[in-house]
């Protein structure tokens, strides 16, 4: 066989491995909400002066901040039931579904971190003019300090996205059909040991090209942010 | 019944402790403060002059001793906080003021959300206080906007704003660069002669002698001694005093 007949068979199989790529993305745009929306709480929970706020979600930061990704993956995958009846209704758990899951906890844990570091970078007297003006400590945090840092967190969620999105290939482990497990799939159908490293520079690319930019706009805006 | 309405201090500290770990900041502070009195807090860095303050308005809570400031008493663990703060301005050395807001809206903000005025009637008011302040213009400007003196009249302007009865200036120069000394100091005056009750913390010995009615000097968390600027800057009783006086004159 000859070399562009070599590339015309790869680009055949692009289209299976891309189809596979929107999966990457459906399950990293998937996990990043559900993981902010937790993570929000979970870092003004820590942010709490009452002790049973404050600890528990303490302690759940620091374990999905420090547990391995795959192990959480492996807890989702496994633990879940793969349907729940709410209120009469079954709703079906796709692998897909619970990886995502999975992949939300880690990323719920790096976001409180987020949420916390952005707060506790407001100087002190912020919270000390406002609370000399009458400002409780939930209304200093919510109408003072919380939108001097929404744009400091900007930067370091977007950082998140990126590696969230470059984690989600460890799906394919427990099953899921995403780029990864699609082109370990191709490659083994083509059974041409040639296709192997441009099959896979092709994945690479996917991530990069998706990927880059993300991690360039979010140097841009810290830089932007900073100097302000 | 006709009482004098400086039969009665306004604020009142007894036997005030303050103590951050092992380190007695405060080692029994007694203070009678009347209705319109300005009055000067002076001292060596690290003698408990800003802890005073921050005391007075609850900023800092007290380990022993009462605090009152007219019917509040401010140790009170019931204690309404939005009524103390109403009656208790602060500014602060590093101006704090918020740098997402304009300046109008630094100085209407608390009023409107806290005290819950009518807006109309604080922007009124607060424009005419940034006129007062010599910043009329500046309204729509940010903080990062402005000079450090801009920014500490502001501070001004949004402390009078709550139309507190006394009003705490913690070093309210010591930031800023000499060039704006002087218009936050005539600022500052300005409050005094408007008839506010005003407690200074400040290292400006000039103005403490021109501007205050009082003069106390605090040494390793006690009140040494306290009396009228003109004979506390002329015949200074304790050694303390007078070594001290004889470094910053």
């Amino acid at each position: 066989m000859t070399t562009s007949n070599l590339y015309l068979q790869i680009l055949e199989w692009m289209p299976f491995v891309l189809q596979g790529f929107v999966m990457n993305i459906l399950m990293s745009l998937l996990a990043i909400v559900i993981g902010t929306a937790v993570g929000t709480f979970l870092g003004l929970g820590q942010l709490s002066l009452n002790f049973t706020i404050g600890l528990p979600s303490k302690l759940l930061t620091q374990l999905f901040r420090n547990a391995p990704w795959l192990v959480l993956l492996f807890y989702c995958i496994f633990l879940m039931p793969y349907q729940v009846n709410i209120a009469g209704i079954t709703i079906e758990l796709p692998s897909w579904l619970r990886a995502t899951i999975g992949f939300s906890f880690p990323v719920a844990a790096n976001f409180s971190e987020i949420v916390r570091g952005a707060v506790k970078s407001v100087p002190r007297g912020q919270w000390e003019a406002a609370e000399a003006l009458g400002y409780s400590r939930k209304a200093t945090l919510f109408r003072i300090i919380l939108p001097q840092c929404l744009t400091r967190m900007i930067p370091p969620w977007m950082n998140l996205y990126a590696l969230l999105l470059t984690a989600t290939p460890l799906s394919m482990i427990v099953g899921v059909e995403e780029a990864l497990g699609r082109t370990q799939a191709a490659v083994q159908a083509q059974s041409d040991s040639r296709v192997l490293i441009p099959m896979y520079a092709a994945l690479l690319a996917m991530f990069f090209l998706y990927t880059w930019p993300i991690n360039r706009l979010s140097l841009v805006l810290e830089r932007r942010f900073r100097t302000k | 019944m006709t009482i004098s309405p400086n039969s009665q201090p306004l604020i009142s500290l007894r036997g005030v402790h303050k103590s951050f770990g092992a380190f007695e900041v405060l080692r029994g502070i007694d203070m009678d403060i009347c209705k319109g009195e300005v009055v000067a807090i002076i001292g060596p860095s690290g003698s408990g002059k800003s802890t005073i303050l921050r005391t007075i308005n609850g900023l800092t809570p007290v380990n022993k001793g009462t605090i009152k400031v007219g019917d509040i008493t401010v140790s009170d663990p019931e204690l309404d906080q939005v009524k103390l703060r109403h009656r208790v301005g602060m500014v602060f050395q590093q101006y704090n003021l918020f740098p997402h807001k304009t300046v109008l809206e630094n100085v209407a903000m608390a009023p409107i959300q806290v005290l819950k005025q009518p807006r109309r009637e604080v922007e009124d008011r607060a424009q005419k206080l940034l006129a007062d302040m010599r910043l009329p213009d500046k309204a729509n400007s940010y903080p990062g906007e402005l000079s450090g003196g801009q920014q500490q009249r502001v501070a001004i302007a949004r402390a009078l704003c709550m139309e507190p009865e006394v009003i705490l200036f913690d070093e309210v120069t010591a930031a800023l660069d000499p060039e704006m000394v002087k218009e936050v100091l005539s600022a500052v005056r300005k409050v005094a002669e408007d008839g506010m009750t005003c407690i200074l913390v400040t290292h400006e010995m000039g103005f403490a002698r021109e501007a205050a009615d009082h003069v106390y000097f605090t040494d390793k968390g006690v009140i040494v001694e306290h009396a009228p600027p003109a004979e506390f800057f002329s015949q200074a009783s304790d050694p303390r005093t007078a070594e001290f006086l004889s470094k910053v004159l």
